[in-house]
């Protein structure tokens, strides 16, 4: 089981490594969809099944598909992929990586320095879940919808485009 | 029958946040800022699963769930922002959308 754990960690460290190095944006893409996936084993593992479907199914599936319908509706050509080599370029990843990792280093350290947990992990079945978010959590779930609702307002409104009156006689942008 | 310390799914957490936040520092794609964002969002989203089953209560989760409704809103919104920049500034440029012009 903790192996099991460990080899998932693994997979997901790896696989999200590999999304923040590609180029080219659909294989981050396919990149971040297996490391959605090793998340969500991982979930499985500690006890709440429930989030790791809802992980696959909305991380992987819905939200990953979203950034692909854009990719596609961008159509990138391959100057794209060269211009983000470019744009990677050699020195300049060096400062953030550095102070980033020295952040990592502290946060680690502070997680192993404490005193080592003795209890396991338990389970936490969707029932639990359901009635905790039912119960004290309802007012969280209304501004959850409000949220959800003005995001597909704001996402109408941002995506809308001019229209073009396309005449024989008569072509000018209108807006 | 489970035996994983609870600091092997912290460091986990740790781990994933910060290569989401270096992807964020280091492109200059706006799509890949908005990939290394979502790294992110379901990075801190794991820490949370930990802690609630950790405590067995089911609090984590429920935030998780919380979690998850806000990172496919701000998704679309980010995508619906992209297409704008892209069809305004014909680039994907970060930097390219430093002004402000009404």
């Amino acid at each position: 089981m903790q192996l099991t754990f460990y080899v998932t960690s693994a997979i997901a460290i790896i696989a999200t490594l590999m999304v923040i190095t590609r180029h080219n944006l659909i294989h981050a893409l396919l990149y971040l969809v297996v490391s959605f996936l090793a998340v969500a084993v991982a979930f499985y593992m500690l006890g709440a099944p429930f989030m790791a479907a809802l992980e696959v199914i909305i991380y992987a599936g819905a939200i990953v598909v979203l950034i692909i319908f854009v990719i596609m509706m961008l159509n990138l050509k391959q100057e794209s992929v060269e211009q983000e080599k470019q744009w990677m370029g050699d020195g300049i990843i060096l400062g953030p990586v550095l102070l980033s990792v020295v952040l990592l280093a502290e946060l680690l350290y502070i997680i192993i320095a404490g005193e080592p947990s003795t209890s396991n992990f338990q389970m936490v079945d969707a029932k639990a879940v359901g009635l905790s978010l039912y119960g004290p959590y309802v007012i969280g779930v209304e501004l959850s919808g409000i949220l959800l609702m003005s995001g597909i307002v704001g996402a109408y409104h941002l995506g809308r485009q001019k229209k073009k009156i396309v005449h024989r006689f008569l072509e000018k942008p209108v807006d | 029958m489970n035996k994983v310390p609870i600091e092997a799914g912290l460091i986990l957490a740790g781990i994933l946040f910060m290569l989401g936040l270096i992807s964020v520092l280091i492109r200059r794609n706006i799509i890949f800022m908005l990939i290394s964002v979502e790294v992110m969002l379901n990075a801190a989203g794991l820490a949370f699963i930990v802690a609630g089953s950790r405590w067995g209560q089911a609090d984590g989760q429920v935030m998780f769930i919380f979690i998850l409704t806000m990172a496919a809103a701000e998704v679309s919104v980010g995508l619906a922002l992209i297409l704008q920049i892209y069809h305004q500034l014909k680039t994907l440029d970060s930097d390219a959308a430093n002004k402000m012009k009404g």
